[in-house]
C-alpha cells in the first residue's frame, strides 16, 4: 500500500489562509524532515489546530461524529488547553484532504488515544501564543493570563491583546511532539463539564447533513445488483428491460451490476427488470447448528495469557465448575444506512461517505479505480450511527466505480435488507469455561477456552493464580486469520468486539460459583480481588444501588457484573422481573458504576453509559440473526426488533473519581456488562442460569423448566 | 398517474406535478431537496421518515403523494420558524437526548403529535406513543425525559 506520508501536496498556509499553524506530530523529526522539503501535508501529523486572525481555532480531526459525542468533548479539550470559549472553536472532522491521518474512530480510542494528543496541540498553540504577547506586551510569559482568547498581563488588566490579534498576518507554523503542560483536573474551565452539545441545534432542526442528504448537479441514485444469499454465484443476467425504460443507465461490469436513475424509485423500479439467475450453494447452517459447527471447525488457537498451571490449580481446588456459554449473530442495525455520494471531477475523485474510517478507505477507493490515493477525497458527513459496522464502506467504492463509469455523480444507499445482508455481523461464538475454588473459597483456577470471540475481555482480573485462556476462530473484528471461512457470511466489530460475550461468560461463571458456595455475588467478588481500581468500582455500584446480600437465588432478581475494557472499570447492578409463565424478562433497572479516568464531559460520558447499556439489551434478551447458510432470512425491522422505549429501565450512572487517571473509554465498557449482569439477575429470580446469548423469553421458560425438574 | 397535487409543505402553498403513487419520502429528498426527512426502512418500521399530515404523525416511505394532496405537511425544518425553536426541539437540547441524530427529526414530530393531542401525557403515554420508533444509539430514557419537559413549557405561540 502506498505510504500517504510520502504524499506531501498540500500546503498549510494555503489551507489555513494565515494564522498560526500548530502541527503535533508524534514523531517531530519526520514532520520536520517534511516541513524543510516545503511540502507539508496533513498526513504527516497526528494533530493541528489553526489559531486565524477573527479569533477563532480551527481543530482539524480525523475522528467522525457518530452520535458518540467527539465533536463535543474534543472541542472542549482544545477549549480549556487554549483557554478560547467554546463558541470559538470550528472543529473539521474525517475530511481527508484537510484533517490529520487517522486509523478510524473506534475501539473507544478517540478521547484515550487521540485526546491526548489534541490537548497536546492546544496546550502548545497557548505557549507559542503567549510567547508572541510576551514580545507584543513587553513582559515574560509567566506574567500572562488567557480567558476566552483575551491575554492580559496579570497586574495590568488593561495590557491585553487577543489571540486573534497575534495571529493576524501570522505565517507561523510550529511543529512539536506530544509533550505538554497540561492544566491540572482541579483547575479546568472547560473540561469536566456538559455544555449543550455542539452538534444538537443542527439534529434537532433537520440541518444536520449524513452521506445520502449530499446533492450534486446530474446526480443518478444506483441500486446494485445483489444475489440472494452469500455464495451464490450469477449464471444468467438480461439487461434489456431495465435499459428499455426512461432514463435508466445500466452499468456491467463482472463483479458489480447496477442501474442509475435520477430518483431511487427510478432504480428501484429498474432493478426488478433484470433478469437474473443464481447458483444456490449448498445452505446447512443456522442458528441451532452454528455452535457445534464453530467448536468444530475452529483453528488458529492462540494462547490469551498463561500464569501459573492449570494441573497445581486443580489439585488444589475443592469444587470445580465446567460451563459452555453460546452466542448468535447480531446485527449493527445504525438506523441510518450505509450511504456514499461519488464524484470525479478533473481527475479527483471526491466521496461524501458515511465511514468510520475515512482514510482506510480512502485507500481501498483509491485501490478499486486506479488513482492514487491524493486524487482521492473522502469527506465524512454526520454518521447516523456506527457501533463499528461502518468500517468497510462497501457502498462508498461502489460509488466511486459506478461515478468513474457513468461520468456522473453516483450516489450508492443501501435499502435496510442490503444493510442486514452485507452486515460485518458480531460473529456467533462460544465459551467453555472450567474453574474451581479453593477449601477458603478462594479462585484456585481459570481455564477458558474462545471460539470467534477473539480475546477482548477475556484476562481474568480476579486474583486466581493459574489461569489459561485460548482463543480460536478469529477475532470479534473480523480479521481474516483462521475466522474468515468459519462463518456464512461476513463478521466485524460491533461495539465492545468480542467483549460483550467473553464478559457474559466469565461473569456467569463467578456469579454461578458465589451461589454454588452459599455466598452472596457482590461479598464473592470482594473477597477473589485484589484490584483496588475494580473493588471501588463494585462498592459504588452497591451503595448506589442499594445492594443488600443475599446468596443467589434470592428470588429478588437482582445481580451484579464487572468489566474492564477500554481503560475503564465497570460494574453494573441489575433488577429484573421474569414472569414465570411465558419466561418473558422486564429490565427494571440498571445501575453501572464506571471509572473512566478524568471526565471530559459528564453527560457526554453518562449518554454513552446509558446508550451502551440500553443497546446492550438488545444482545443481552432478543438480538439473533436468523440465517440459512448465506441466505440472511432477517431483512428489516419486523422480524429483527431492536430495543425499544418499552424495554429500556431506568438507567443510573455513578462516576467513581480516578482524575489521576487520563480520560479513558466510554462508548464500550458499559454494554459489555449487560448481558451478564441480566443473566445473573434472572438467576437470582428464578434460579435458572442461561447460557445462551440472546435470552429470549422462550430460552429462559425452557431453563426454568430444567431447573424445576 | 402524474396530476397536480396542492398541499401546504411547512408553511408555504405547493402545486407539484407528480405520480401520485410515488412515496411522499422520496418526493421529499429529491424533487423537493428536503433531505431533513430521513430514509431508516423504507417499511414503515422505524420511524425515522415520520412528517406531520394535518398535525397527525405518517411515516412518509409508505405515504403515497395522493395522501397529502390537499393537506398540511410539515418537516422538522418547518416545527419552527426559522431561528426558532420549538419546546420540544429545545428539550432535546437541553436534555441530551440527541446522539446521532438520525432518529430525531422522526421523534420530535412523533412527539409533537402526541403534544397536539394530550397537553401533558404521562412517561408510560409518551414511551408508548414512541415505542416504534427505533433509536439504535440508546438514547430512549432522554428522549422520554425531554418530551415530558416541553409538555410542561407549552407549545411555541
Amino acid at each position: 500500500m502506498n505510504d500517504p506520508r510520502l504524499f506531501g501536496r498540500r500546503d498549510f498556509f494555503t489551507l489555513a489562509g494565515g494564522g498560526l499553524v500548530i502541527l503535533v506530530g508524534l514523531r517531530p523529526e519526520d514532520a520536520l524532515a517534511v516541513l524543510v522539503k516545503e511540502v507539508p501535508s496533513p498526513e504527516d501529523f497526528n494533530a493541528f489546530l489553526i489559531v486565524q486572525a477573527d479569533g477563532r481555532v480551527r481543530v482539524m480531526s480525523g475522528k467522525i461524529e457518530m452520535g458518540q459525542g467527539v465533536m463535543t468533548s474534543q472541542a472542549q479539550l482544545v477549549a480549556e488547553e487554549l483557554g478560547v470559549a467554546l463558541g470559538a472553536i470550528d472543529l473539521v472532522l474525517g475530511d481527508t484532504d484537510v484533517c490529520p491521518w487517522d486509523r478510524g474512530t473506534f475501539g473507544s480510542l478517540s478521547t484515550r488515544m487521540f485526546g491526548p494528543v489534541l490537548r497536546a496541540a492546544a496546550a502548545r498553540a497557548r505557549v507559542e501564543l503567549f510567547a508572541l504577547a510576551s514580545a507584543r506586551l513587553g513582559v515574560p510569559p509567566t506574567s500572562l493570563v488567557v480567558h476566552e482568547g483575551l491575554v492580559q498581563v496579570v497586574d495590568d488588566p488593561d495590557a491585553h491583546v487577543t489571540y486573534g490579534e497575534l495571529s493576524k498576518g501570522a505565517r507561523l507554523t510550529r511543529v512539536v511532539g506530544e509533550a505538554g503542560v497540561l492544566h491540572a483536573a482541579a483547575d479546568f474551565q472547560v473540561m469536566g463539564r456538559s455544555p449543550a452539545r455542539l452538534d444538537a441545534r443542527d439534529k434537532v432542526t433537520g440541518a444536520a447533513k449524513y452521506a445520502a442528504d449530499v446533492r450534486r448537479p446530474g446526480l443518478l441514485h444506483a441500486r446494485v445488483l445483489r444475489p440472494p444469499m452469500h455464495g451464490s454465484k450469477r449464471s444468467k443476467l438480461v439487461t434489456s428491460a431495465a435499459r428499455a425504460l426512461p432514463g435508466v443507465l445500466v452499468v456491467e461490469l463482472p463483479d458489480l451490476v447496477a442501474v442509475l436513475h435520477a430518483n431511487p424509485e427510478g432504480a428501484a423500479a429498474a432493478l426488478e427488470r433484470l433478469s437474473v439467475e443464481w447458483t444456490q450453494p449448498e445452505a446447512t447452517l443456522d442458528p441451532e447448528n452454528i455452535g457445534e459447527h464453530l467448536q468444530a471447525s475452529a483453528t488458529g488457537e492462540k494462547t490469551v495469557v498463561e500464569r501459573g498451571s492449570l494441573a497445581t490449580g486443580r489439585a488444589a481446588s475443592a469444587k470445580s465448575f465446567f460451563e459452555t456459554f453460546r452466542k448468535g449473530y447480531v446485527a449493527h442495525a445504525a438506523i441510518e444506512p450505509h450511504a456514499a455520494l461519488a464524484e470525479l471531477v478533473h481527475g479527483v475523485m471526491t466521496v461524501w461517505a458515511s465511514t468510520q474510517t475515512p482514510f482506510p478507505t480512502r485507500d481501498r477507493i483509491a485501490l478499486a479505480v486506479g488513482l492514487a490515493a491524493q486524487k482521492v477525497r473522502v469527506i465524512t458527513p454526520f454518521l447516523g450511527g456506527g457501533f463499528g459496522g461502518k468500517s468497510a464502506d462497501e457502498q462508498a467504492i461502489e460509488a466511486a466505480r459506478l461515478a468513474q463509469k457513468v461520468g456522473r455523480p453516483v450516489q450508492v444507499a443501501w435499502t435496510r435488507a442490503e444493510e442486514f445482508f452485507f452486515d460485518h455481523f458480531d460473529p456467533a461464538s462460544v465459551v467453555t469455561v472450567t474453574a474451581g475454588l479453593d477449601a477458603q473459597g478462594l479462585m484456585s483456577v481459570w481455564d477458558a477456552r474462545i471460539i470467534a470471540a477473539g480475546d477482548r475481555g477475556s484476562t481474568p482480573f480476579y486474583a486466581v493464580p493459574n489461569v489459561l485462556v485460548r482463543s480460536s476462530g478469529g477475532t470479534a473484528y473480523g480479521e481474516a486469520a483462521a475466522g474468515a471461512s468459519l462463518h456464512p457470511f461476513a463478521v466485524g466489530p460491533w461495539r465492545g468486539p468480542g467483549a460483550n460475550m467473553n464478559v457474559f461468560a466469565s461473569e456467569s461463571m463467578v456469579d454461578l460459583m458465589a451461589s454454588a458456595t452459599g455466598v452472596d455475588p457482590v461479598a464473592f467478588r470482594l473477597k477473589n480481588l485484589t484490584d483496588e481500581r475494580m473493588k471501588r468500582v463494585v462498592q459504588a455500584a452497591a451503595k448506589a444501588f442499594g445492594w443488600t446480600p443475599a446468596v443467589a437465588p434470592s428470588r429478588r432478581g437482582v445481580g451484579v457484573a464487572c468489566s474492564i475494557d477500554a481503560g475503564s472499570y465497570v460494574a453494573t447492578m441489575a433488577e429484573v422481573k421474569v414472569d414465570a409463565a411465558t419466561g418473558h424478562v422486564a429490565v427494571l433497572r440498571l445501575v453501572c458504576a464506571i471509572d473512566l479516568g478524568v471526565v471530559v464531559n459528564p453527560e457526554g460520558a453518562r449518554q454513552q453509559v446509558e446508550g451502551g447499556l440500553s443497546m446492550g439489551l438488545g444482545y443481552a434478551l432478543f438480538e439473533e440473526l436468523r440465517f440459512r447458510g448465506g441466505a440472511v432470512l432477517d431483512r428489516n425491522f419486523d422480524s429483527y426488533r431492536l430495543p425499544c422505549f418499552s424495554h429500556v429501565p431506568h438507567l443510573e450512572t455513578v462516576f467513581v473519581k480516578n482524575d489521576a487517571l487520563a480520560p479513558q473509554g466510554a462508548g464500550e465498557p458499559p454494554i459489555t456488562t449487560t448481558g451478564a449482569v441480566i443473566a445473573n439477575a434472572i438467576f437470582d429470580a428464578t434460579g435458572a442460569r442461561l447460557t445462551r446469548l440472546p435470552m429470549t423469553a422462550e430460552r429462559v421458560k425452557q431453563a426454568m423448566a430444567r431447573e424445576a425438574r | 398517474m402524474k396530476h397536480a397535487l396542492q398541499f401546504t409543505l411547512n408553511g408555504q402553498p405547493l402545486t407539484l406535478e407528480v405520480d401520485d403513487e410515488r412515496m411522499l419520502l422520496w418526493v421529499l429528498r429529491t424533487e423537493l431537496g428536503l433531505t431533513d426527512t430521513k430514509y431508516g426502512c423504507g417499511e414503515a418500521h422505524c420511524g425515522a421518515c415520520t412528517v406531520l399530515v394535518d398535525g397527525k404523525a405518517l411515516r412518509s416511505c409508505r405515504a403515497p403523494m395522493r395522501a397529502v394532496d390537499g393537506k398540511v405537511v410539515v418537516t422538522i425544518e418547518g416545527l419552527a420558524p426559522p431561528g426558532r425553536l420549538d419546546p420540544l426541539q429545545q428539550a432535546f437540547i437541553d436534555h441530551s437526548a440527541v446522539q446521532c441524530g438520525y432518529c430525531t427529526p422522526g421523534m420530535l414530530l412523533t412527539a409533537k403529535a402526541l403534544l397536539t393531542e394530550t397537553l401533558t401525557p404521562t412517561r408510560a403515554l409518551i414511551a408508548a406513543r414512541l415505542e416504534r420508533n427505533l433509536c439504535r444509539c440508546g438514547a430512549h430514557q432522554r428522549i422520554v425525559d425531554a418530551v415530558e419537559a416541553a409538555s410542561k413549557t407549552g407549545s411555541l405561540p
